[in-house]
């Protein structure tokens, strides 16, 4: 069973399509990327998935339950991570840490967060109020809320976003290692060509709404006959196809 | 994995574990925050003083205020219970908006049911921080003593606490639907009871035709019945009732009013981008 299943998933706003009839299947385990421009419909999709946003048309089943009407079957064993949200700035990181935990039934919440904080090194500020952390920071502690109920699936909408090219490669690595170690299934939205090489064994470059290419990264580059996933993103994005490439 | 989580917890249909997160999250809040807390107590007081003196004015001058001294002073504590417990349980919801983290929360296994208990509760909290010091005030400066009223008092405050969840849930729902866009009304929409509700007067000073409108609302068979027991120290149980049956109405339409207002948020997008 797919623990991510999209079938022809479409999303109208009045009268602008942003996601236009897309399917594709995540594997337990695996870790995708999905690639694409500004309103590219990225952050729809993975809205859709997460059920906050219900489909125009089209269906999307996560670990077998339909979403977003059977979403308190399996949100419990989902989580996410994105720029578009924040933690309350004035509860310390160790207080909101907790509140997620109880709220996702965690049962060893002390142990979790401690266990957390080492892994991402929180220690130095797991008592500090969540605004008066640094970018990175308050990144870190954005992934230890996603990682706090050992989701299944994870999704993380531009998981390093405004974060310096060393902070970034260390958050890379943890989510990496993790998701590996941890079996977990990972959907991951990103501008970032670099990131999505690194991390992805399977990339879905979508635009305009439409899935305009699937693949693994190294048959993307063999396909278009680039050196980088940014040279592939540029020649889906200005619509040049495979045939034409170098 | 699954032994890290409390699967009775998490799946079961409604969870007091997760109410109690959330109220912790507020809690959490409102004690970080001292200016929070001095703005619960700070308005009542000055209301409270300000209608005290006005009456304690207008008795020495009235023979009928005389015999009915303690009617405004009442009359704007119970108006602060309606007012405050409305307000308690929108400006929880609206921290969620202002902090961004309603993503996290709608994202999250909290059902709607319950983050509205964790918000009810939360109202009832806010509201006896800032009542129970100025009950105090009150008793102080002009020897009105609001818990003198017992049971009377317990059977307005039900009351009243009821049309302030009913009107905090269908304002959490206009949030949710137009984002901040919508954060005026969670300040205002109570004023709108405050002409209508006679909260200051009896309703049979409103025209004929808006009388009909006064008795549609819950509220303002609960300031009638705290006249009756001022002015002429009878405890009038059936308004209770009545009031009691209007905000069964209330609540039940305010909870559909706030589903069908999630749902349009969800079709339209709108939690996904819960700015202005």
């Amino acid at each position: 069973m797919s623990a991510v299943a999209v079938e022809r998933l479409t999303k109208v706003y009045k009268g602008t399509v942003a996601v236009d009839g897309i399917s594709f299947r995540l594997a337990p385990g695996t870790i995708t990327g999905l690639l694409g421009g500004n309103g590219a419909g990225k952050t729809t999709t993975i809205a859709m998935i997460m059920g906050l946003v219900t489909p125009t048309a089209g269906r999307v089943t996560v670990l077998g339950a339909d979403m977003p009407k059977e979403r308190y079957r399996v949100l419990h064993r989902m989580n996410f991570e994105s720029p578009y949200v924040d933690m309350p700035m004035r509860l310390t990181v160790r207080q909101n840490l907790s509140v997620f935990a109880q709220l996702y039934g965690v049962s060893d919440i002390g142990g979790r967060i401690a266990s957390l904080a080492s892994d991402l090194a929180l220690d130095e500020f797991l008592d500090r109020p969540n605004g008066k952390l640094s970018a990175g920071q308050k990144t870190r502690v954005s992934l230890a809320k996603a990682l706090l109920n050992h989701p299944e699936v994870l999704l993380l909408d531009e998981p390093t976003a405004s974060l310096d090219p060393d902070t970034a490669d260390w958050v890379r690595t943890k989510i990496r290692r993790y998701c590996v170690e941890h079996q977990t299934t990972v959907l991951l939205a990103s501008h970032n060509m670099t990131e999505v090489e690194r991390m992805c064994e399977r990339v879905i470059i979508m635009k305009k709404g439409k899935i305009e290419d699937d693949d693994t990264p190294y048959a993307l580059l063999e396909r278009y006959g680039w050196h980088t996933m940014e040279e592939v993103f540029l020649d889906v994005v200005r619509g040049r196809t495979a045939e034409h490439a170098p | 994995m699954t032994d890290m989580l409390n699967v009775a917890g998490t799946t079961a249909g409604f969870s007091f574990s997760r109410v109690s997160a959330m109220v912790r999250r507020y809690w959490y809040l409102l004690r970080s925050s001292w200016p929070r807390i001095l703005d619960l107590i700070y308005w009542p007081t000055v209301q409270m003083l300000m209608w005290g003196f006005l009456q304690l004015y207008v008795s020495q001058n009235s023979g009928f205020f005389a015999q009915a001294s303690s009617v405004f002073i009442g009359a704007v504590l119970l108006w602060d219970i309606l007012f405050r417990g409305q307000l308690g349980f929108s400006i929880s919801f609206l921290e969620e908006m202002y902090a961004r983290n309603l993503g996290n929360i709608m994202m999250s296994p909290l059902r709607p049911t319950e983050f509205i208990t964790a918000l009810m509760i939360m109202s009832v909290v806010r509201l006896s921080i800032g009542m129970i010091p100025v009950s105090f005030l009150a008793i102080t400066f002009f020897g009105f003593n609001l818990w003198g009223l017992g049971l009377a008092l317990v059977a307005f405050s039900i009351n009243l606490l009821l049309t302030s969840w009913a009107i905090g849930i269908f304002v959490a729902g206009l949030l949710l639907r137009n984002g901040l866009g919508a954060e005026s009304m969670a300040w205002t929409i109570m004023f709108l009871f405050l002409p209508l509700t006679c909260v200051y007067y009896p309703v049979t000073v409103l025209p004929f035709w808006l009388q009909w409108v006064a008795w549609a609302l819950p509220p303002t068979y609960v300031f009638e019945g705290m006249r009756a027991l001022l002015i002429a120290h009878v405890f009038r149980a059936d308004l209770m009732v009545e009031a009691f049956a209007f905000n069964i109405v209330l609540f039940v339409a305010a909870s559909l009013a706030f589903i069908k207002l999630l749902e349009s948020a969800r079709v339209q997008g709108s939690l996904v981008q819960s700015g202005e």
